[in-house]
């Protein structure tokens, strides 16, 4: 095939791929948690509720786009496409399979990290747009749980970079022929899967839009397909953080010949989503200064000093 | 060719982007907006360094200044939440007559800019070698490793300041009972 076909046929199946699946993620989120709770969840429309993705597009769509007069207009507008821009974005640079993936970057890691790290500007310009109180505390906790999150985020990673001695994600993957970095980087996973719970702000790191206090955070004063973009926003980076856990602990599309490596690397990804949906069912939600204090005091010291033993191994 | 064709508008194209957001970064009123526009002209400030083949340091200048600065800056800047009042103040503190002799001083210096541009190494953007993150991390631990220390020493200075201002007081010091003491 033409390359530059192939490629194209990679970016719009990938995109399509990723933002219908954040969209039947919401449904099968409800769907879970439902079920986990005892209780039935959306199961009316269509075979077992599969079609409320549609009744909820329908209705999103139907709403009034409405800005509120005393909000700044333009930054209003731009906020929620940018929360969607930048974790649909960052799965340009994820390998799902060989010949699968959108671009193969060397720097591929770093620009995981760039992309989630420019994600908070959706969430301080979306609550300081709207001028409302409980969104600018909600943007406020949003900021300083997201940069702080993000720090050890990022250390967290250094341990597979040190292993596999590159930042693109492809030969991160290869590298893990010979066993998966699950095992020599368990700390390294967990620091991880705890800062990509906090970086998409769910439960039970979901402060910046605690419902209890602050109605419904920096989303307070959207609507229709502007609260849609954010919400989605945030399915999208669930599918992200597991699809990043997956190629880089473990091992990406790698696994046995009697399933094609997509299949692989899907079932690994779904499989995680659940775990994260199963966390955000069971655990109650800590309080703001307790979530700041478990970051700095316990998980950036634990993820320097996997940098260290890791480091340490390396040399002897 | 068409690569290359493309690959020019691109750069141009962010190098236009980053001039026009600096100069409305500059004259803005809202401090938000301000910081928007700088955000802005660091992320295509970003796409040139990766053009130049710098991928390393592109990656940098999003996670640090984009990521990382800027939202500090944002973040204060929402804290104190100034609204139309200090736009207002902001408009009234920049009349027309302050702009003379920064634009004066700013063009003399683009007029060197382009002088120094225009001698005999012109610019040539396209094929340039692009430098890995190995390269670079081998050539801060080695010949650059004292600047590395240097820049340590500086954070750590940081750090303690910071430490200082936020330790918390002893009971008997804290300020409540400094104001008793004053009251009384």
């Amino acid at each position: 095939m033409d390359p530059l076909v192939n490629s194209l046929l990679n970016v719009v199946l990938i995109l399509l791929s990723v933002v219908f699946g954040a969209a039947l993620l919401t449904w099968l989120e409800r769907r879970l948690l439902g079920i986990w709770q005892d209780r039935y969840g959306p199961n009316r429309v269509g075979p077992f509720g599969t079609l409320q993705i549609v009744a909820d597009m329908i209705k999103l769509l139907m709403k009034q786009d409405w800005v509120p007069p005393f909000a700044d207009r333009l930054i209003f507008i731009v906020a929620p496409a940018f929360a969607m821009f930048v974790v649909v974005a960052a799965f340009a640079v994820i390998p799902m399979a060989p010949g699968v993936g959108v671009v193969d970057l060397n720097i591929g890691l770093l620009f995981f990290l760039a992309m989630t790290s420019l994600g908070v500007y959706a969430v301080m310009f979306g609550a300081y747009a709207s001028d409302n109180k409980y969104a600018m505390l909600g943007g406020l906790r949003a900021a300083a749980q997201m940069v702080s999150y993000e720090v050890f985020m990022g250390l967290s990673l250094m341990g597979v970079v040190m292993l596999a001695g590159t930042f693109n994600l492809r030969e991160l993957v290869l590298a893990q022929v010979d066993g998966w970095f699950i095992g020599p980087q368990i700390i390294g996973f967990f620091i991880f899967f705890m800062a990509g719970i906090a970086e998409s702000h769910r439960t039970p790191f979901d402060l910046p839009e605690a419902e209890h206090e602050l109605t419904a955070g920096f989303h307070t004063e959207y609507s229709g397909m502007k609260f849609a973009m954010f919400f989605i926003g945030e399915y999208v980076s669930v599918l992200m953080s597991a699809a990043m856990i997956t190629v880089l602990f473990f091992g990406g599309w790698l696994g046995p010949d009697w399933l094609p490596p997509i299949a692989w690397f899907l079932l690994k990804t779904i499989t995680l989503v659940l775990l994260m949906i199963l966390i955000r069912g069971s655990l109650p939600r800590p309080r703001y200064d307790q979530l700041m204090a478990f970051g700095w005091k316990f998980m950036l010291p634990l993820s320097l000093l996997n940098l260290i033993i890791t480091g340490a191994l390396i040399l002897i | 060719m068409i690569w290359a064709y493309l690959y020019n508008i691109v750069f141009y194209a962010s190098c236009g982007v980053t001039v026009v957001a600096t100069l409305l970064m500059i004259s803005r009123h809202n401090a938000v907006h301000a910081l928007l526009y700088l955000i802005v002209s660091s992320l295509s400030l970003a796409i040139i360094f990766y053009l130049l083949g710098a991928a390393f340091a592109a990656a940098l200048e999003v996670i640090v200044y984009a990521g990382a600065v800027m939202i500090l800056f944002v973040f204060v800047v929402m804290m104190l939440n100034q609204g139309q009042r200090s736009a207002a103040l902001e408009a009234a503190w920049l009349p027309a007559r302050g702009w003379i002799m920064p634009s004066i001083l700013a063009s003399i210096l683009l007029a060197l800019l382009l002088l120094g541009m225009n001698s005999e190494h012109p610019l040539q953007p396209y094929g340039v070698h692009g430098v890995a993150v190995k390269d670079v991390g081998i050539a801060l631990f080695g010949p650059y490793v004292l600047v590395v220390e240097l820049a340590s020493f500086l954070l750590l200075s940081g750090l303690i300041g910071a430490f200082h201002i936020a330790r918390k007081m002893p009971s008997h010091m804290d300020q409540n009972t400094l104001d008793e003491a004053g009251n009384g």
